[in-house]
């Protein structure tokens, strides 16, 4: 253990970066390029902090405490550094704020107005970029970069894809695919990770743009549909609508990672396709009731009421029984569906039919 | 699954055979190229070098069909070059002598004929797996789609406990389970020989058990497969079929046998979220709730149940399953009032009391969190590891399993093997993910992977349809070029009702597991006109 003092405090430490050590000892430095899913990085120079004896200030997320060290994390120097640092990047950044995707939910705006910059003093060259539509699910609205490479760091850190990197040198530099080609002609999975550490709009859901931002979503949290990892989601909902798939960073399982299926595959749940109604075969409706039906848009259905549905599955589920044997009757169950609902089909065919004809999809 | 997915992170080796890794189960894949990466071994043996395969340390293509010849090869190798566990295999197994005199059989040469893998690769991925301690097999349909399925399973095992793999974090044998709750409707009983628990209907006591708490006699007979269910349909002898949020007529094989048994039926009745290509033949259909629309458990790959929430309301009509489920049933029993349940967890609470695997398992406990069985006890924290210092049976039992050819083989008429699988942007039938616009986008089409050479001689360019016959039926599909797949073998998947791979498989069954034989059937291609 080391002793050193953080805004006069003393404190204990077993190594680490500034960072770290200050956020145990509840003391929050602001960053940008930082993220706890990935290798600090200390580019942002948002972190910057006085170290007595440094003549310049260090990023605290890169810098390792020492005994005896003496750190200010908000001194007046500190924080005309940092006012400094968003000025810059404010000269480069589109003040969109209130169209912005991110709106809410973005650590740039939240430190633009911890600090109070209005607006910046420094004119000159922008990035002008028109927005990047060119591939499914991510859109990508380069102007809202400020290259803290949190995005190429989540490509390689977490899904070791390396998609997506920074081309060209100095004022041209920009995160983009090899070539600049769409993403979909990289090897990028579109697992969407990138988004998921964008600190600003520079990388949103596509299919969201628009449904809700931050303060007007509720996230319910479930498991994923697709396949057997079983990945924790938080579905994210306005009016009663999914808008958004994410995940969360302590979740048990993915660790807040998704695949493409897992984070943009959840539209099939509104497609006007869902059946809403129970159907009929209309020769089948014609011999119960008799009459025509009210045609369903499927050919050779009529909608029917849940009652006359289930009574006449229940009655020729029975005739096959009593005419031919409980083994006559085969019934699948899924493993798409719940464990409760599998646990009433199973006993549903052993106890009601009398068969063990009860399989599903285990081997296909 | 033996072990965890958070284990796979302490694993110095992994040998992926029988699993796109990456595209089936993509947060494991990336899982394993971090660790990778980081400086664990790779072994993968797949008939097509897929994106593991451009970071392992060896890359065995063999020919779909041989995955026993090859395991055996690998604990031959390892047998006679003594680098076997030798404390485990003495102290936690048996059967070990007849295996081994089984494998002597099995040297590299005669396993380079049967595998198509050269013997001293075959040699250096049986070093690489023994030298490098914990190691984990993780497999999945690659393995057991075969109608010699079953004794692949035990032949991954064999080689596990040679090296004493098993019981040990970082070690393991990792069967992918494909869909999100197939562990769960397999713990739940939906399976034709055991109720839940894996408790074997022809078990007496185990029946008594489930008479007693469900107050009526049980048949004693175990019932049918999927497959045998079609074939029964096929034959008149199964009349009537309830099918719930499963789609057979584009996921099961040799799919005009079952249109036509399906077809045969006196009654079917479909519960699904959409009209899917089964529904069309149902004659009742009705609507159930999609997952986001759900309360209840999903039971994932590593064994772990957990809560899924409803998050909106279901469309229309649609009921929730549970509860269309249990009106069905009520009606049949004659008595509603004997299953009206509160809620799923009220279901859960029935099944738990049930399930030895689940005896300690609640929605309130799983509000806090996953558990993975077994959980014998409310105050039992779940398993991480399975068999840790004594297997379930006791003793690891090392089976000595023959190399068994496919059924079908290729020959002058059908000279081509096709092997099947699935894509990272689409699921199954497609049901679902053909209704996300993005992963159109991403995958519109079926494309069969056929390597340059054998293309040049059917004269088919990159992006040419193809027919592709089979003895039970054709297909139509576009054709990619690529050396991603080996010579001799074609690769198609079964997510595009208008490409029905399933056309052209063998129902073709394993004897014990009844899975059929998907991964090889005999085709032949030409261009299509």
């Amino acid at each position: 253990m080391m002793t050193l003092t953080i805004n006069g405090k003393r404190t204990e430490a077993s190594g680490g970066a500034i960072l770290d050590v200050a956020k145990a000892n509840g003391i929050r430095i602001p960053t940008l390029c930082h993220h706890p899913a990935l290798a600090p990085q200390g580019a942002c120079r948002l972190c910057l902090v006085e170290v007595k004896g440094m003549r310049a200030l260090q990023p605290a997320c890169t810098f390792p405490v020492t005994e005896g060290m003496e750190v200010q994390t908000d001194s007046p120097k500190v924080r005309a550094a940092r006012k400094f640092v968003l000025e810059l990047l404010l000269s480069d950044h589109p003040q969109d704020c209130m169209t912005c995707e991110m709106c809410g939910n973005c650590a740039l705006q939240d430190l633009i107005y911890e600090y109070g910059v209005k607006e910046t003093p420094f004119a000159g060259d922008r990035h002008l970029y028109p927005l990047d539509d060119r591939d499914p699910f991510i859109l990508r609205d380069m102007e809202k970069c400020i290259r803290c490479r949190r995005c190429i760091r989540a490509c390689d850190e977490i899904q070791a894809v390396n998609a997506i990197t920074m081309i060209n040198r100095g004022f041209r530099s920009k995160v983009a695919a090899a070539f600049d080609t769409r993403l979909q002609d990289s090897n990028c999975v579109f697992c969407g990770q990138c988004i998921s550490v964008c600190p600003t709009g520079a990388l949103t859901e596509k299919d969201s743009h628009g449904l809700g931002r931050a303060w007007q979503i509720e996230k319910v949290t479930t498991i994923c549909p697709y396949c057997g990892v079983g990945c924790t989601l938080d579905l994210n909902l306005r009016d009663g609508r999914v808008i958004k798939a994410t995940s969360n960073w302590n979740d048990s399982v993915n660790r807040g990672v998704l695949c493409v299926k897992g984070r943009f595959g959840w539209q099939f749940l509104h497609n006007p396709d869902r059946l809403t109604r129970p159907l009929m075969r209309s020769s089948l409706w014609r011999e119960i009731s008799g009459t025509e039906g009210t045609p369903a848009k499927y050919d050779g259905f009529v909608e029917t009421d849940w009652e006359t549905a289930l009574d006449t599955v229940a009655d020729k589920l029975s005739a096959a029984r009593t005419a031919y044997g409980p083994d006559a009757v085969g019934i699948l169950a899924s493993a798409k569906c719940t464990n409760e609902e599998n646990y009433l089909v199973q006993k549903l065919a052993r106890r009601e039919i009398g068969t063990n004809n009860v399989d599903h999809c285990a081997r296909l | 699954m033996t072990n965890s997915i958070d284990d796979l992170a302490k694993a110095k080796a992994f040998f992926v055979i029988g699993s796109n890794t990456t595209e089936q189960h993509p947060i494991i894949g990336a899982g394993m190229k971090r660790a990778v990466r980081k400086g664990a071994t790779l072994i993968v043996a797949d008939p097509r070098r897929i994106e593991l395969a451009r970071m392992a340390a060896i890359h065995l293509m063999h020919r779909p069909g041989s995955d026993i010849a090859l395991l055996n090869g690998l604990c031959h190798v390892i047998i006679r070059e003594d680098l076997h566990d030798k404390e485990f295999v003495a102290n936690r197994t048996e059967g070990f002598e007849e295996m081994k005199a089984l494998l002597e059989g099995y040297t590299p040469a005669r396993v380079e004929e049967i595998t198509g893998i050269p013997a001293a690769d075959i040699q250096k991925a049986a070093r690489l797996y023994a030298a490098s301690r914990p190691a984990a097999i993780l497999y999945s349909m690659g393995i057991t789609q075969h109608a010699s399925g079953h004794a692949a399973v035990m032949a991954v095992a064999n080689l596990a406990m040679l090296c004493g793999n098993i019981g040990v974090e970082g070690g393991g044998v990792y069967p992918l389970r494909g869909q999100n709750n197939v562990q769960g409707a397999c713990d739940m009983g939906c399976l034709p020989a055991v109720f839940p628990g894996y408790q074997q209907v022809a078990n007496p006591e185990a029946r008594i058990k489930f008479e007693k708490a469900w107050g009526v006699s049980l048949s004693d007979k175990p019932g049918l497969t999927v497959v045998e269910m079609m074939n029964a349909a096929h034959a008149g002898k199964l009349k009537a079929m309830y099918v719930m949020g499963e789609n057979p007529l584009v996921t099961d094989p040799d799919l005009q046998h079952v249109e036509a048994g399906l077809k045969r039926l006196d009654f079917l009745a479909v519960q699904d979220i959409f009209f899917t290509e089964t529904a069309a033949l149902a004659d009742v259909i009705l609507p159930g709730n999609a997952f986001a629309e759900k309360q209840g458990t999903f039971t994932n790959t590593e064994r772990r149940v957990q809560l899924v929430r409803r998050a909106v309301e279901p469309p229309g009509e649609a009921g929730s399953d549970w509860q269309i489920i249990s009106a069905i049933a009520g009606r049949l029993a004659g008595d509603k009032a004997s299953w009206e349940y509160d809620s799923p967890a009220a279901i859960m609470a029935e099944a738990a009391a049930l399930t030895p695997q689940y005896a300690g398992i609640s929605h309130e406990r799983l509000e806090k969190g996953g558990i993975q069985w077994p959980c014998p006890s409310p105050d039992h924290p779940g398993t991480k590891i399975l068999h840790v210092g004594q297997f379930s049976r006791g003793l690891g039992k090392f089976s000595a399993v023959e190399h068994i050819p496919p059924v079908e083989q290729t020959d002058a008429e059908y000279p081509l093997i096709l092997t099947t699988g699935r894509r990272l942007q689409h699921y199954h039938s497609g049901s679902m993910t053909h209704r996300v616009a993005g992963l159109n986008t991403l995958l519109p089409e079926e494309r069969m992977e056929i390597h340059p050479a054998d293309a040049s001689s059917l004269g088919l360019a990159d992006g040419d349809m193809a027919l592709i016959e089979s003895r039970r039926g054709q297909v139509k599909s576009r054709v990619q070029l690529t050396e991603r797949i080996k010579p001799g073998v074609v690769f198609m998947t079964f997510h595009f009702p208008e490409t029905a791979v399933n056309l052209l498989t063998i129902a073709a069954l394993d004897p014990v597991a009844k899975i059929p034989e998907y991964k090889v059937a005999a085709v032949r291609v030409k261009r299509a006109e």
